[in-house]
């Protein structure tokens, strides 16, 4: 009743396609380039690892991994540490402008990032932020902290408030309360919001880009700037592709009946 | 709606309010300014006032006919991956699994593409897709198609298409999924009892329950489809030609790769007001939606009883029903 006929099928069809290039990526960073030029090979017929190696070698290479991990690290820090007390606003109080600053917070989650490009260039360029982790973690809170308070506002307003006042006639003070009780009774909204912030901030590619020129550029825009070479080395960017996944791969599983919501900006 | 009114709210938004308006109100000041003037390099300003805006909507100049094209493209591109990922979602949320650990296997799968670095996602179709070295361009070849995503504006239209379905019609299922899973085992025994077919659960169950979900997945998908850069930017470059260049990355060409500060930002507030439109429908959605639960939930408490209470007769009553 609930099903569709024939769902077994479908469902193993739409994940063969979803599997497949993905397999065809991993497949190309094990094989060398002499075997991914000269012949159509389904698996790696002389496996290697040299794609790998040179890329944990090489620091031009995993420098952008370190590079990537810094302003990630930086910006799901502080979006997380400003959203908190503004959720726990939304969530509990009405005050004046609420609703505007709610939806002024959305469209910014949603403002397409080319748009933002140029003036951050400038902006970090003046304020001599340009090429540091700094202006790229800065320039990701636009889209990462209305995320973060946009979840976490359903997270706290899922806890009681007579949770809140019983602390409060028990005598805590605000930040005491708001550190030894809210945040432990949302811990795992907290690690939700944390995990989207990492990951928008980690596939994002063109302000990254924009922000940096040498010493803080990421994995993203090395994996770019190989792609326009001349004479491509196929197999390093497979296997540097196949390194970005795994930050995602990894946490997939604790995460994945919070998948939908956190698209959906914790409104599902 | 109990919430108390209280200002001194604002001294806990007021560090969010600060990093934002740091990062949104400071960078739209200064597209404004330069969307008013013109440049001619060596930081001289002149001002242009409305001009780049005239030129921006009239197709016979040189700016007007870029946007408009590029406009038109990537309404077209939106349309399209909304008509191929919103049934596709539909139909791979209803092929999900009732239980057991294949339910958790297909949800961890689903989730895959979706956490894929976007330039990675544009890595992998052209990996894929290239007729020298990839399994899809060489498979099609060898089936007799000519397709080469890099020459031929179909086949590159073809991969962005197919690149953006395989990334994000996972999006779309999941939230299906959600709007499914909250559907009360009841409803499916009445249906049952009631003789409704298959197409009939779906049309008078699912559907209207899936409703708000499916909304909100139309709106995410319009929206981020509307922005698109990364992805076909990695694949095809914007080409062949001109045939893949979306708004974004024409706004990127011209702010970017000619620095025609002016130009460039006159766009940006027009491809902005576009999203914020889309925005405030999305807004109202999702805020309405919330209230219209919550009315929901106060005035029948006992909405959803506890499946056991439910499945009992329902249980009792079906070898009875064999038996007439």
């Amino acid at each position: 009743m609930h099903s569709i006929p024939g769902r077994r099928l479908i469902m193993g069809l739409f994940l063969i396609f979803l599997l497949l290039p993905i397999y065809w990526l991993v497949n190309m960073s094990f094989k060398t380039n002499a075997e991914i030029v000269s012949t159509m090979t389904l698996w790696p017929h002389t496996p290697t690892l040299q794609h790998y190696k040179r890329i944990f070698t090489d620091e031009s290479w995993y420098s952008g991994y370190i590079n990537s991990l810094e302003y990630v690290v930086l910006n799901t820090i502080i979006s997380i540490s400003v959203a908190l007390p503004a959720a726990y606003a939304f969530s509990r109080y009405r005050f004046l402008g609420d609703k505007h600053l709610f939806f002024w917070l959305l469209s910014n989650r949603m403002a397409p990032a080319a748009v933002y490009a140029l003036p951050f260039f400038n902006l970090y360029s003046a304020i001599g932020l340009f090429d540091t982790p700094w202006a790229v973690a800065l320039a990701h809170c636009i889209f990462n902290v209305p995320l973060a308070v946009w979840i976490l506002e359903g997270f706290v307003s899922g806890v009681p408030r007579e949770i809140d006042e019983t602390a409060f006639l028990d005598g805590y003070s605000f930040p005491r309360f708001f550190i030894k009780i809210l945040v432990p009774l949302i811990a795992s909204g907290i690690g939700v919001a944390a995990f989207f912030c990492f990951m928008f901030s980690w596939v994002e590619l063109l302000l990254a880009r924009t922000l940096t020129s040498v010493s803080a550029k990421p994995i993203a825009a090395i994996m770019t700037r190989t792609v326009s070479a001349s004479g491509m080395d196929w197999g390093l960017l497979a296997a540097a592709g196949v390194l970005t996944i795994i930050p995602g791969a990894l946490v997939i599983w604790f995460v994945r009946n919070y998948i939908a919501s956190g698209f959906a900006l914790g409104r599902v | 709606m109990d919430k108390t009114v209280n200002q001194k709210a604002w001294f806990l938004v007021l560090p969010v309010f600060l990093v934002v308006a740091f990062s949104a109100v400071l960078p739209l000041m200064t597209v404004v300014n330069y969307s008013m003037q013109d440049t001619f390099g060596n930081n001289q300003f002149f001002w242009n006032g409305v001009g780049w805006f005239k030129e921006l909507l009239d197709p016979s100049t040189d700016l007007g006919g870029r946007f408009l094209a590029s406009l038109g493209r990537n309404l077209f591109f939106s349309l399209v991956i909304l008509a191929i990922e919103v049934p596709l979602g539909i139909v791979v949320a209803l092929s999900m699994p009732r239980q057991g650990w294949t339910v958790a296997a297909c949800l961890v799968i689903l989730a895959l593409p979706l956490l894929i670095p976007w330039n990675v996602v544009g890595t992998i179709w052209q990996i894929f897709g290239r007729p020298d070295i990839g399994l899809l361009g060489y498979v099609l070849n060898a089936a007799g198609i000519d397709y080469n995503y890099v020459s031929n504006d179909i086949d590159a239209w073809v991969t962005v298409i197919v690149m953006d379905v395989w990334h994000w019609t996972s999006l779309v299922a999941l939230l299906c999924y959600a709007g499914l899973k909250s559907i009360p085992e009841a409803y499916y025994q009445a249906a049952q009892i009631d003789g409704a077919s298959r197409w009939a659960v779906f049309k008078a169950i699912q559907l209207p329950k899936m409703n708000r979900v499916l909304l909100i997945a139309v709106l995410l998908r319009f929206m981020d489809s509307f922005m698109i850069y990364t992805e076909p930017f990695v694949v095809t470059g914007g080409g062949p030609g001109n045939s893949t260049t979306f708004v974004s990355i024409e706004l990127v060409k011209i702010a970017l790769g000619q620095f025609d500060l002016g130009k460039a930002a006159a766009l940006s507030l027009v491809y902005n007001l576009i999203i914020l439109i889309v925005c405030w429908i999305f807004y109202t959605v999702m805020t309405n939606a919330g209230a219209e639960r919550k009315v929901q939930a106060e005035s029948e408490p006992a909405v959803e009883p506890k499946p056991s209470v439910v499945l009992k007769p329902v249980a009792a009553l079906k070898p009875k029903e064999g038996v007439a």
